[in-house]
């Protein structure tokens, strides 16, 4: 039993990549006919990046505040506090803004994204859409996936924009370094594109597949109270690692 | 209805914020930030060795910045850096000034600063700075430390430093 149990472990796991990649491309397929549902897709960006912009404000604030204070104790060491502006804004801007801000959407909008469709799966909502000629693709889905790629990388510019502030705010006003090192040292090191879009790209990229493995679970999901629920926690474990994994391949080829 | 209409003003409120986070991000803490729009003379500076020299990286008189590193290109002749540095209109440079790279601090990235000269004719565009100094390189430093003057005082520094060493090692 436990010898056979493996190899189908393996398989369903591929089959479900597999699934997940046509799933991709029925979206994108769809995404010209959601177009119609524009108001759709407004009302999406509203509920997934508007309304997830308190928890990523406060949150970048404190990463920025953490990392500000970290680096100042760090380079303290090698009495380099100057570049404190600099290492805070390339390791924002460049891994934890658009990293940290995948996993925070993961948790918000993710989960919430796919446990509507997952309950419309379980209500038959998305088969009394196809009786009535609406394509749950192109309504439902595609307006959300478009949503999560153009909030991602908003928010992560937020989420940027705070935390520079955070580290600002424990760096020059608590710890005593001098304001204009803080920034001429930052300002001649970070690049717009080979760091600031870097980072936009990132997240966009991280705001796509978030909402794809989310919609995806959602889609597929047996319509079962339980298994929503398992659907809601996958759509958390499998955003988390794809995130961290595509940022890591993303790195190696955008560096 | 009213419903809707405050989606999309929050939609609309959230792009603008998202937008206003990115110009903010890519104009005031990027090197944009020291981009001088306004008009500019280029001058030239040969150096034998620029060190860690970067494109962009500015170019200061007492301290103060007056424009920013244009170009760097290796002359094929006489195989030194050509560096073009271009310099804000408002800042008129005297034409002996002699041109030098140095370190903002010990970790800080590399400048070129201007010394002003006494001469009453200033620099145009396209003029080359005679006098220039290269970027100091800390192996240079050492090796020079190390070698010292003629061979035999370097003898007896290398053997001190031996019986410092083997010194050390006893206590």
């Amino acid at each position: 039993m436990s010898a056979s149990r493996r190899p189908s472990l393996i398989a369903s796991g591929l089959a479900q990549v597999g699934a997940c990649g046509i799933f991709l491309l029925q979206i994108l397929r769809a995404l010209p006919r959601s177009l119609r549902y524009l108001r759709e897709t407004v009302r999406q960006i509203f509920f997934v990046g508007a309304m997830s912009l308190t928890i990523i404000m406060i949150c970048g604030l404190f990463v920025g505040m953490v990392l500000g204070l970290q680096l100042y104790h760090t380079l303290s060491i090698f009495g380099g506090t100057a570049a404190l502006g600099t290492v805070v804004a390339l390791s924002l801007y460049r891994e934890l803004g658009p990293v940290v801000t995948a996993l925070l959407f993961a948790g918000r909008a993710g989960t919430s994204i796919t446990a509507e469709i997952g309950l419309m799966r379980a209500t038959d909502q998305l088969d009394a859409m196809e009786m009535m000629a609406v394509d749950p693709l192109a309504y439902v889905v595609a307006p959300r996936f478009l949503a999560g790629v153009i909030a991602m990388p908003l928010l992560a510019c937020v989420f940027n924009a705070l935390g520079i502030f955070g580290a600002h705010l424990v760096g020059v006003n608590w710890l005593g370094l001098d304001s204009g090192t803080f920034w001429s040292n930052m300002t001649s090191s970070v690049d717009v594109w080979s760091d600031v879009m870097n980072g936009v790209w990132k997240s966009a990229v991280f705001g796509a597949v978030c909402t794809l493995i989310a919609t995806f679970q959602g889609y597929t999901t047996p319509p079962t109270s339980e298994g929503v629920a398992y659907a809601t926690t996958r759509t958390v474990v499998f955003s988390s690692i794809a995130t961290l994994a595509i940022d890591f391949v993303m790195t190696a080829f955008l560096m | 209805m009213a419903q809707r209409q405050s989606f999309q003003i929050g939609t609309g409120l959230f792009i603008l914020l998202g937008f206003a986070a990115l110009a903010y991000l890519a104009t005031q803490t990027t090197s944009l930030a020291n981009y001088r729009q306004g008009a500019s003379y280029d001058i030239v500076a040969r150096f034998t060795n620029i060190g860690q020299l970067k494109l962009r990286a500015p170019v200061k008189v007492a301290g103060v910045r007056v424009g920013s590193v244009d170009a760097i290109a290796l002359e094929p002749d006489k195989l030194d850096a050509k560096v073009t540095l271009s310099i804000d209109d408002s800042y008129k440079i005297p034409d002996d000034s002699a041109a030098a790279i140095f370190t903002s601090g010990l970790l800080g990235d590399q400048y070129v600063a201007l010394q002003p000269g006494g001469s009453p004719d200033n620099f145009k565009n396209g003029d080359e700075v005679v006098l220039t100094q290269s970027s100091m390189q800390l192996e240079e430093l050492i090796g020079k430390y190390l070698v010292g003057g003629d061979a035999g005082k370097a003898g007896d520094k290398s053997k001190d430093a031996a019986a410092a060493a083997s010194g050390d090692k006893k206590e």
